[in-house]
C-alpha cells in the first residue's frame, strides 16, 4: 500500500477505535452494561491489557544474550517500578526509566 | 453565583501532565518514524489518547497490518468502555456538545469530570464540562506540537528513547493493580504474552496475545459463574 494512504488510513483507525471505545457505552445503553461477563471484563481486562504490553515491550527492548541477560532493560523497568511505588508521579517514573535506558543503550 | 474555581484552574494540574507526556509522545514520533512532524500534533487532534497514540508510534514503525492496529488499539483503550457507563445521565441534554465530550474522555478528563462539584444549573454544568475537555485537548495538542517540532529540529542521540513505551505501560499496570489490589489478572496478562512471543513471528505477537488474553478472562469469568450458579449448569457442556 502507498505510505501516505497507509498513514491515512492508520489514524483514521486509531481515531476510530479510540472514539468506539469512549461511544459505546451511550450507544448500546445500560442495558448490557449490567451482563456480568461485561461486569468481569471492565474489572479485569485492563490491568491484563497493561501487564501484556509491558511484557511485550519490554522482551524486545532487551539484549537477551551472554552478557546481559536482559540487564540492559531489565533495571531501568526496576527503577521505574521502585519510582512509582515510591513517588506515584508517572511523568517522573516515564522520564527517569527512559533516560536510564537511552544512557544503557547508549553507553 | 459562579464562585466554584473556573474550568481553567481545574485543569492546571492536566496542563502540566498533559504538556511534557505529548512532548514525550512528539519526541518519539519525530525520533522513530520517516514521517512529517506535523502528524504528531495531527494525531492528537484526530485520536486524543496518550498510550494508544505512544503504542501506535511503535505499530506505525513496524508497518502493522491495519485490521491488527484496529484490535490493538481498542483493546487497550477498553478502559473506557466502562468510563461512559458511570456518566450516561450525566451527559445527556448536552447537545451538540455531547458528542465532544465523549470523544474527548481520556482518563484525566473523565476524573476531572466526576470529582468536580456540580451546581444545580445543569446546562451551564455542562458546558464547564465540554471548556474541561476542550482545554485538556489543547494541552495534550501543543504538548504533541512542541515535542514534535523540537525533535524536528534539534538533532541529539535518540537510541533508546522508545522505552517511554515500556516505561508508560508498567506506570499503567501499577496503577490498574493499586485499583484491583489483586495480581491475578497482571498474571493473566504477562502469561498470555509470553505464551503469544513464545508461538508466533513479531507481526502477530500484540494480536495473539489480545485474543489469548480475551480467551483467558473467559475461561477465568466461567469458573467464577461455575462456583457461584452451579444449580443453572446445563449451558455449558
Amino acid at each position: 500500500m502507498d505510505d501516505t494512504l497507509y498513514l491515512v488510513a492508520f489514524i483514521a483507525l486509531s481515531a476510530a477505535a479510540t472514539f468506539l471505545t469512549r461511544v459505546t457505552p451511550f450507544l448500546f445503553l445500560s442495558r448490557h452494561s449490567e451482563h456480568p461477563f461485561v461486569l468481569h471484563l471492565g474489572r479485569y481486562l485492563p490491568a491484563a491489557v497493561m501487564a501484556l504490553l509491558v511484557v511485550i515491550f519490554l522482551l524486545r527492548s532487551a539484549d537477551w544474550s551472554a552478557p546481559l541477560f536482559g540487564t540492559d532493560a531489565l533495571l531501568p523497568s526496576a527503577l521505574v517500578i521502585a519510582l512509582h511505588l515510591w513517588r506515584r508521579n508517572a511523568l517522573l517514573s516515564i522520564l527517569a526509566g527512559t533516560l536510564s535506558y537511552m544512557v544503557i543503550q547508549q553507553w | 453565583m459562579t464562585n466554584p474555581p473556573s474550568a481553567f484552574r481545574l485543569t492546571l494540574p492536566v496542563l502540566f501532565g498533559y504538556v511534557p507526556l505529548g512532548m514525550a509522545f512528539g519526541v518519539l514520533f519525530t525520533a522513530q518514524l520517516d514521517v512529517s512532524w506535523w502528524v504528531a500534533p495531527l494525531m492528537a487532534i484526530a485520536i486524543f489518547a496518550g498510550a494508544a497514540q505512544i503504542l501506535a508510534v511503535s505499530l506505525l514503525a513496524a508497518h502493522t497490518d491495519l485490521l491488527a492496529v484496529f484490535i490493538a488499539i481498542l483493546v487497550l483503550n477498553s478502559r473506557h468502555l466502562f468510563y461512559g457507563l458511570s456518566l450516561l445521565g450525566r451527559f445527556s441534554g448536552a447537545g451538540w456538545r455531547k458528542l465532544y465530550l465523549i470523544f474527548g474522555l481520556t482518563d484525566e478528563t473523565y476524573s476531572l469530570l466526576t470529582s468536580r462539584s456540580r451546581g444545580p444549573d445543569r446546562a451551564a454544568e455542562l458546558k464547564t464540562d465540554f471548556r474541561i475537555t476542550l482545554y485538556n485537548q489543547s494541552y495534550w495538542v501543543i504538548g504533541c506540537f512542541l515535542g514534535a517540532w523540537f525533535g524536528s529540529t534539534v538533532t541529539f542521540n535518540t537510541t533508546g528513547i522508545e522505552f517511554t513505551l515500556v516505561a508508560l505501560f508498567i506506570v499503567l499496570a501499577i496503577e490498574q493493580y493499586k485499583v484491583l489490589k489483586q495480581a491475578l489478572p497482571l498474571w493473566i496478562g504477562a502469561a498470555s504474552a509470553g505464551l503469544s512471543v513464545t508461538l508466533l513471528p513479531p507481526a502477530h505477537q500484540l494480536i495473539g496475545a489480545i485474543v489469548l488474553v480475551t480467551l483467558a478472562l473467559l475461561v477465568n469469568y466461567r469458573i467464577s459463574q461455575h462456583g457461584s450458579t452451579s444449580r443453572e449448569g446445563a449451558d455449558h457442556g
